[in-house]
């Protein structure tokens, strides 16, 4: 594991979970920047046109040259807002989501910490992005933030409680709350990943499987309203609250915004991904273990993980392109009358299976 | 004490989904509404204090910009008053010529009201879809009279330039790239679960109500009522056509909602292409400009015309006093009768529901504050 | 379906004061014209009558008539004394499919037209406007504002022949 090997390099705890931690910082930046461009380029294309092609080779450079736009631009506080909460609004956010990157498994050799309560901490730090928002829309002392803020707290809590609930079905399953190990539980095979019911032995992985599809799909859908992608994007409607709760931000604040709200995409991807897909196992054995270089399969592993994050970060820019938004008392039906009876069900009935 | 008071909130003259400068004042508990009050005059460019001081072909240009998504009929109306008021009969050519750049019209100004609103619902791929088709009928009128948006192009007693030889050609491949689109749209946006659920049973305008308040056009004929210009009024060549009228009728929720008054611009699209294929199979030959006065100078006296905008019943009321310049025009503009229901429609709803309503009844700020 | 003709008999009869002539044979229109302070009774028999069912407000409109004595005044402008102001109403019926113009007229200084919003809710925003641009009181009308100009306009109406306009409005200088 990297920690143990930077522990015996250093020789401080300190210092060594320092550097440990700074890992996920450097795969999330260039992720973000790749993520902006691919979501223009993915909505330019789905819309008939091309997206930015002039900055670069296709425009691949556009993201480096907003950046640096954003840099420069003077940060505007209006008089009447609350200058401490304003301020620590977009640090909380970002540092929510960042922080549910300490359990996830990027390869079988690195694991920000490697906690027995793996995905129990996850579901709880996330919420601390609800925190944020709410402190960001209150301090811009503007009708318009506030109306956003308070949607996006609702939509936000109420949307974990299904999310909780298919997770613990999954745990039903494997038996663990680490994702590590259940990463190294969907081993060897794309037959074993748990959307195909998992490393169930006998007749009970196949009457598994389709109740464990139903999970995925609840999963996601919640995953969707917890970063406020359209359908379920109301707190950012643009064409209601011209951008809702961060309508005041301009400058670094603002990227701090953005940044955050893709990080928090790929953590709610990945954590999809190591629960049902397997991790950052590979569908079909290695390169490594054919070619006899034992060292290349941590790498592979982390492709394979990136790979299969991406995938569906793209669907959920995907849905975001074609579908219509909901209203906020239409969310609140889907999540309490149908995500949460469906997702209680799912859950009795798969303990019920692994029971028997 | 701890009580409750009614929040009003503005949203303001710019705002993304407003359609052009226009104020509206919500005044809500918590999320529901209480009532909506629209300030208008934003745009108010004294276009009926000009139409005093200039001859009526100068007129032309003016009227254009009054509906800037819909200036062939502007015109159309302008043109067809004067000369109702001044006995001319145009050439046969000229009147096809005027039907059929008048739905294409109506084709390119439902694409925009169509993609306008799946915007502000918040899907917004077929915004894009709707505007590159309209592209192709904005190069047409290109193709025609050198201009995009506002056109100067169908005068008093005639029109300003012959068509171009290939234009009939092009029409009709445009007809053939436009009617497989259309099911496109539909399959991505019209049928689409949530796209309903936001706007069937919202915003419903009772048929009665819609009478008092003189609402014309798409927003009556969705409430049931079968009232077209077209046909209940004949002006033009119109009855020489065969072509339906959609009427609502509640398909995915009460006769008269937001839905209906979406579909019926729909179905109203297909139309117009049945008559653009029946005009351009039948254009006879002739001289455009064999009826165009030297001089405009109606007699003493006045009239009130209306021809079928896409948005309603346009009407011009011309008095003139026998002079080169009108002394008294005045446009009854289709948007600012339907902006005045606004406070009925929307009472008991959420503020959601004010930018789906608003959207639905397609409102233009360049003809309601002239 | 009803001529402009029988739609008066039909008036004249029922209201022998209030309705006061019909102008026939001047393009394109045939115009009644009825007292101003009565117009309300009339429309109420216009849209409630089973020969008549007039249910439709199409247009309401102001004009300045521009008759009366024109005075030269010293800065070279002019100004209009003792003309008269009239409000045109054009109504239809859906159901029965005729049409019929109406007509009052005012003089300048005293310009009061009894409002009919309470008949068709389309005259509602029709009288405001008239309100706005020729000056025309409406008696009884809900909430007789201006519409297209600003609020607090004071410097006349513009739509009427011998408006002049401002010098500066709230310190900007109107060109």
């Amino acid at each position: 594991m990297i920690y143990e090997f930077l522990y015996n390099l250093i020789g401080s705890h300190i210092v060594a979970s320092f550097i440990s931690a700074v890992f996920p910082l450097a795969f999330l930046v260039p992720f973000a920047l790749f993520a902006v461009y691919l979501e223009r380029k993915v909505s330019g294309h789905m819309q008939d046109r091309l997206g930015p092609m002039r900055v670069g080779w296709h425009g691949w450079l556009q993201t480096v040259a907003d950046i640096i736009k954003l840099v420069q631009k003077e940060d505007i506080t209006a008089s009447a807002t609350d200058k401490k909460l304003f301020n620590f609004a977009p640090v909380l956010v970002f540092a929510g989501s960042y922080a549910a990157f300490a359990a996830i498994p990027f390869t079988s050799i690195y694991i920000g910490s490697n906690i027995d309560l793996g995905i129990l901490y996850i579901v709880a730090v996330s919420s601390f992005v609800v925190a944020g928002i709410l402190m960001a829309g209150w301090a811009s002392n503007n009708k318009y933030s506030l109306l956003g803020a308070m949607r996006s707290a609702a939509q936000i809590v109420s949307y974990e409680i299904p999310t909780v609930l298919v997770i613990l079905s999954i745990i039903v399953i494997s038996g663990t709350l680490n994702l590590m190990t259940l990463s190294e539980q969907q081993s060897s095979s794309f037959y074993n990943w748990m959307i195909f019911g998992g490393a169930v032995a006998g007749w009970k992985k196949f009457v598994l499987i389709p109740f464990v599809m139903i999970g995925f799909l609840v999963i996601y859908i919640s995953s969707l309203a917890e970063v406020n992608r359209t359908p379920f994007d109301i707190p950012e409607a643009e064409s209601e609250l011209v951008s809702g709760y961060h309508t005041e931000y301009s400058g670094m604040k603002f990227a701090m915004f953005f940044l955050a709200e893709y990080a928090n995409m790929f953590a709610v991807s990945a954590v999809v991904v190591a629960l049902f897909l397997g991790g950052y196992q590979s569908p079909f054995g290695y390169l490594g273990n054919t070619t006899g270089l034992t060292w290349l399969i941590p790498v592979e592993q982390f492709f394979w993980f990136a790979a299969k994050g991406i995938f569906f970060v793209f669907v959920q820019m995907w849905l975001r392109w074609t579908l219509p938004r909901l209203r906020v008392d239409q969310l609140m039906v889907v999540c309490w009358k149908y995500l949460i009876p469906i997702s209680f069900a799912n859950l009795v009935i798969i303990a019920l299976i692994m029971v028997l | 004490m701890l009580k409750t008071e009614q929040m009003v909130l503005n949203m303001g003259p710019q705002h993304p989904s407003t359609h052009g400068v226009l104020r509206l004042e919500l005044e809500l508990d918590g999320e529901v509404i209480n009532s909506v009050t629209p300030h208008i005059g934003y745009l108010h460019r004294c276009f009926e204090k000009h139409c005093e001081a200039m001859t009526y072909p100068q007129i032309i240009p003016y009227v254009d910009r009054m509906d800037y998504l819909a200036a062939m009929y502007n015109e159309f109306g302008f043109a067809l008053a004067v000369e109702r008021l001044m006995d001319i009969k145009v050439p046969e050519r000229v009147e096809y010529i005027r039907v059929i750049m008048g739905e294409l019209q109506r084709i390119a100004s439902h694409l925009v009201a169509v993609g306008t609103y799946g915007l502000d619902i918040g899907a917004f791929t077929p915004f894009l879809y709707c505007f590159r088709d309209r592209e192709k009928i904005l190069t047409l009128f290109e193709m025609t009279c050198g201009a995009r948006l506002l056109y100067n192009y169908i005068w008093i007693g005639g029109l300003s330039h012959d068509i171009h030889p290939d234009f009939i050609r092009y029409t009709k491949e445009f007809i053939d790239y436009f009617k497989p689109n259309l099911k496109e749209l539909n399959d991505l946006l019209t049928y689409n679960k949530i796209f309903i659920d936001r706007t069937a049973n919202v915003g419903i305008l009772p048929l009665e109500t819609a009478i008092n308040y003189g609402v014309t056009g798409p927003n009556l004929r969705a409430s049931g009522l079968r009232w077209d210009l077209r046909l209940d009024d004949p002006y033009s060549i119109y009855d020489k056509f065969e072509f339906d009228i959609p009427v609502g009728q509640g398909w995915h929720g009460t006769i008269g909602d937001c839905w209906d008054r979406y579909y019926i611009r729909i179905l109203e699209m297909e139309e117009s292409l049945k008559i653009l294929e029946q005009a351009i199979a039948q254009i006879p030959e002739g001289d455009i400009s064999s009826a165009i006065p030297k001089r405009v100078k109606p007699p003493e006296g006045q009239i009130y015309t209306r021809v079928e905008n896409p948005r309603g019943e346009l009407g011009y009321f011309i008095i003139s006093k026998g002079q080169l310049q009108p002394h008294r025009v005045k446009v009854r503009a289709p948007s600012f009768v339907s902006l005045s229901v606004l406070n009925e429609l929307c009472k008991g709803h959420l503020v959601a529901d004010v930018v789906a309503i608003l959207g639905s009844i397609d409102i233009v700020l360049g003809e309601i504050d002239r | 379906m009803k001529s402009a003709q029988d739609i008066f008999e039909i008036l004249k009869e029922k209201f022998p004061e209030e309705v006061i002539s019909i102008t026939t044979g001047k393009p394109k229109e045939d115009i009644i014209d009825i007292h101003p302070l009565s117009i309300n009774k009339i429309s109420f028999f216009l849209r409630d009558s089973e020969v008549l069912l007039f249910d439709n407000l199409i247009l309401l409109s102001g004009v300045d008539n521009a008759d009366g004595k024109k005075k030269t005044l010293p800065d070279g402008s002019f100004e209009y004394e003792n003309n008269t102001l009239s409000v045109f109403y054009h109504v239809e019926s859906t159901s029965l499919k005729h049409k019929i113009t109406l007509r009052v007229t005012v003089p300048v200084d005293k310009p009061e037209v009894e409002s009919v919003s309470e008949i068709w809710m389309c005259a509602d925003w029709h009288e405001r406007e008239a309100f706005d641009m020729i000056g025309i009181n409406f008696l009884n009308h809900p909430n007789l504002i201006r519409i297209l100009m600003p609020y607090d306009w004071e410097y006349g109406y513009p739509l009427r022949k011998d408006y002049k306009n401002p010098e500066f409005y709230a310190g900007m200088k109107v060109s």
